[in-house]
């Protein structure tokens, strides 16, 4: 169960991580970069397994794969949004923060708590009383996101 | 039957694909810049000794050259290092230029092939039909280890330019033009073919203009046909074996789109996005505090004549910084030889060494609080190129000439009459 926090269209990833904090390595120090610049307060306010819900085009922008970690360094459990940039769509699996695509994210308000259920391919908002049914992954995505990302995924000796 | 996208992953994957399919493609091209530092680090974790194959990894040093901070050269260093352990045959230090344009002055973007950076303007590359596309780090770490990279086949849209060019008006006039209409996300996780005679006229430098462009409306690989302008470059620049795949003449497209030439204008995308695309009418005036002309999307040799061309004889506006940067070493020498830095300088611009430069705000050229810029770039989100609260358009090479002489933003067409 993660409380929601509500984003509209295309928010970029020079917004989710500022390009000068790109040098930085260290989970935690990284994690207090997410939004930085725009909405300082959000590191420190949000709760693990907090969930983002966006409108379209979610991390459009460049390819930093900071853009993902941080939001997922920072306790986020689960991006939601009417659809994504390809790049943070695929960062976002590989490093095993689940992304779901969703048309109904308008109807989702800010800190509404969600219920995601990725096996049954369901999700709960509990403060309105809504279920919605979440698209299945395919195979491969399935594979990565269940071994808890990509890297994880080829230690186990797999291959792509 | 298929489009340029679905050829090229037939071919790279042993068997006929269609759209919606996830397929498994062998990587011919795999490119990082400084961002190697973090894909060294997943590398590291998953534990393969080697790397796949050292003659396919391209690395490209442009992000901070040379580096601005003890973390940066701390990564190059461990780049460096890598590069020695693992004796990757294609590393380009600091003196070489950016890495879009590196890729294709090294021979390394060639028609057919598949080329993955982890960079996400790698699209850049589909101006010479590869199916390039950007990634991230810990996907690259995985392609080092396995040469190897699932794929959603791409559905595509096709783009016909056709007529001609007015004068002050450029492929950044045009791929604006078009952002504009498609918005920032009309191309996501598609597939664009760019085609029509105008397309064809064009040089290769802008063509690049197109397929790097093409990044900012969600394109996943943007395409630009090969022809005898593409072979002759790849001849030049003794690129290695390429073949030229094209689309099919039945091929499905899920959208088409006719833009007249003839009719576009200069434009200037506006603060905080890059479809908020005007004509430079709209915004003439805007007062500046920097111009920028750089970048793998406009710091070739055409763009810098271009802005010779307006400066030649005229200087920068008293209080406003012009800062010029090359997009390689090779464009560099190119601009010294022909005389267009001696212009710049005397125009009061400042040059800056080939890389990224001010583009992603990280040195060179930062931008304060409240201050306007005009750049060449690509991207004008809140915060790219310093302060959340400075204000970027993006514009041609001649567009940002024209605005650095008046310190203000300014149609170039007036001085090219
Ligand atoms: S010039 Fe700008 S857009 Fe191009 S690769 Fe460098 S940072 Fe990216």
């Amino acid at each position: 169960m993660g409380k929601v926090w509500k984003f509209g269209d295309d928010v970029n990833t020079d917004v989710i991580y500022p390009g000068y904090a790109l040098k930085v390595t260290n989970p935690d120090e990284m994690a207090k970069y997410a939004f930085a610049e725009v909405y300082p307060e959000f590191s420190k306010e949000v709760k693990e397994g907090d969930i983002i819900v966006a409108g379209k085009n979610f991390g459009c922008g460049s390819s930093r794969e900071q853009a993902a970690l941080c939001l997922k360094y920072v306790g986020i459990s689960c991006v939601i949004a009417k659809s994504f940039a390809r790049i943070f769509y695929r960062n976002a699996i590989n490093i095993g923060l689940p992304v779901i695509e969703l048309k109904e994210t308008d109807e989702i308000n800010e800190g509404d708590e969600l219920e995601v259920d990725l096996n049954e391919g369901i999700l709960r908002n509990v403060t309105q009383g809504k279920e919605y049914k979440i698209k299945p992954y395919p195979e491969i995505i399935r594979r990565i996101i269940d071994a808890g990302g990509l890297i994880n995924y080829l230690k186990e000796g797999k291959n792509v | 039957m298929g489009t340029l996208a679905e050829n090229i992953l037939a071919e790279a994957s042993g068997k006929s694909v269609s759209p919606g399919e996830i397929v498994y493609a062998g990587v011919d091209t795999a490119m990082s810049h400084e961002n190697a530092a973090l894909v060294i680090r997943w590398f590291r974790e998953i534990g393969r000794e080697r790397v796949w194959d050292n003659e396919k990894i391209v690395i490209i040093f442009d992000h901070r050259v040379p580096a601005e901070s003890i973390k940066t050269a701390e990564g190059q260093k461990k780049i460096r290092n890598f590069v020695k352990e693992q004796g990757i045959k294609h590393f380009y230090d600091i003196n070489t230029g950016i890495c879009h344009q590196v890729l294709a002055e090294k021979g390394f973007s060639r028609p057919g092939i598949v080329l993955v950076g982890t960079d996400s303007h790698t699209t850049t590359a589909g101006a010479f039909g590869a199916f390039a596309t950007g990634i991230g780090a810990t996907e690259m770490a995985g392609v080092w280890a396995t040469g190897r990279i699932w794929f959603k086949v791409p559905e595509t849209i096709k783009i016909n330019v056709e007529g001609e060019l007015s004068k002050g008006v450029y492929a950044k006039d045009v791929i604006l033009h078009i952002i504009g209409h498609l918005r920032a996300d009309g191309a996501n996780y598609m597939a664009v073919e760019f085609d029509g005679d105008t397309i064809k006229n064009m040089s290769i430098a802008s063509r690049m203009v197109l397929s790097n462009l093409s990044m900012e409306m969600g394109a996943k690989v943007a395409f630009v046909y090969p022809d005898e302008k593409t072979k002759k470059w790849l001849e030049e620049r003794k690129a290695k074996p390429y073949r030229f795949i094209l689309p099919d003449k039945e091929a499905r497209y899920v959208d088409e789109y006719n833009f007249d030439a003839s009719e576009i204008t200069p434009k200037v995308a506006c603060p905080h996005t890059v479809d908020n695309v005007k004509s430079i009418e709209e915004v003439e005036g805007t007062e500046i505090n920097q111009a920028f002309i750089g970048s793998c999307t406009n710091g070739r040799l055409e763009d810098l004549r271009e802005a010779a061309k307006i400066l030649k004889g005229r200087k920068v506006k008293e209080g406003v910084r012009l800062i010029i940067g090359p997009a390689s070493w090779e464009v560099y020498r190119d601009a010294m030889r022909e005389g267009l830095l001696d212009i710049f300088i005397e125009a009061g611009g400042v040059i800056i060494n080939p890389g990224c430069g001010p583009c992603l705000g990280a040195h060179q050229g930062i931008l304060a609080s409240g201050e306007v810029a005009i750049s060449t770039t690509n991207r004008n989100f809140q915060g790219r190129m310093g302060s959340p609260e400075s204000f970027v358009y993006l514009a041609s090479p001649a567009a940002v000439a024209a605005s650095a002489i008046e310190g203000k933003i300014a149609d170039p067409r007036k001085y090219l009459r």
